[in-house]
């Protein structure tokens, strides 16, 4: 009964990459932001699975400053794509392209 | 580890159709809504792992703050377009990233699978936390003994968040570009 620790971190690993992927494939500026968090999201629970399988609680202190830091990083993020979208009237990472002119 | 594979399993399975939605829905409100569920799925297994309080956090801060700054966002900008256009890329192009992105997840899992996980000292072992009151208190015993300077240092991070965000975000754009 239980479930093997390696299981849980193959399965963070997996939500990793579907964010990875996320970031890779999509043009809207918002959903990238949103794969970030999720690729966020996988690394955090990669640190709660190693703090309850190693009896250590540096894990959650550390999923603590990520999330603090995620959080700025979000606000930060969505500030800029305020202003991107002010400037270009678009959220499309392809219309980015001021270094062409 | 002793934790139920039901609820494992259950949450694990609403996770990770919950992100696949996230990147395949073309409407980003969509995909904000099926990351709330993911969040959701996230705090439950967080929860079985017995880290109670990031579970909550994770319930405050990503499904409360984080989700209501993305879905305020959406709405402000009016910018609920469609656009996913995975079809400009070459075939082969996407199936050599595939078969890259799956070897590095398979090697990803055999590490995993292959690095011993023995705890070291057993100062931390789920009976000695309970018998010091829970997880939550000896979580915060910790972040204010041992990890004080990075604790005082996240306020000098949000603090730089807050100004910075004011700043990008309330810029007059008289000059034109950036």
């Amino acid at each position: 009964m239980g479930v093997e620790p390696w299981v849980v971190l193959a399965f963070s690993a997996v939500i990793f990459f579907i964010g990875f992927t996320g970031v890779l494939i999509r043009r809207n500026i918002l959903v990238v932001l949103m794969s970030i968090e999720l690729m966020l999201n996988a690394v955090n629970l990669t640190f709660v699975t190693f703090s309850k399988q190693l009896q250590h609680m540096g894990g959650q202190m550390s999923v603590f400053f990520v999330i603090t830091v995620a959080a700025a990083e979000s606000a930060v993020g969505l500030g800029l794509v305020i202003a991107m979208f002010r400037t270009l009237r678009s959220v499309d990472t392809d219309q980015i392209q001021f270094l062409k002119e | 580890m002793n934790i139920s594979p039901y609820f494992f399993y259950g949450f694990g399975g609403i996770a990770i159709a919950c992100s696949l939605l996230v990147i395949l829905k073309k409407n980003p409100v969509s995909s904000a809504f099926s990351l709330v569920m993911v969040f959701f799925s996230f705090a439950g297994i967080y929860a079985l792992l017995d880290a109670h309080l990031i579970a909550a956090l994770q319930i405050f801060v990503y499904a409360g703050a984080i989700m209501v700054l993305f879905v305020f966002v959406i709405m402000l900008l009016n910018a609920d377009v469609p656009s996913f256009d995975l079809g400009r890329t070459h075939l082969g192009m996407r199936a050599v990233a595939g078969v890259l992105i799956s070897m590095i997840l398979a090697l990803f899992i055999w590490a995993f699978k292959k690095t011993p996980l023995t705890p070291a000292i057993a100062q931390f072992s789920s009976e000695n936390i309970e018998a010091a009151g829970g997880n939550t208190l000896v979580v915060s015993e910790l972040m204010f003994s041992e990890y004080i300077l990075p604790f005082e240092l996240t306020s000098v991070l949000l603090l730089a968040a807050i100004v910075g965000a004011v700043a990008i975000a309330k810029r007059k754009l008289a000059t034109g570009r950036f």
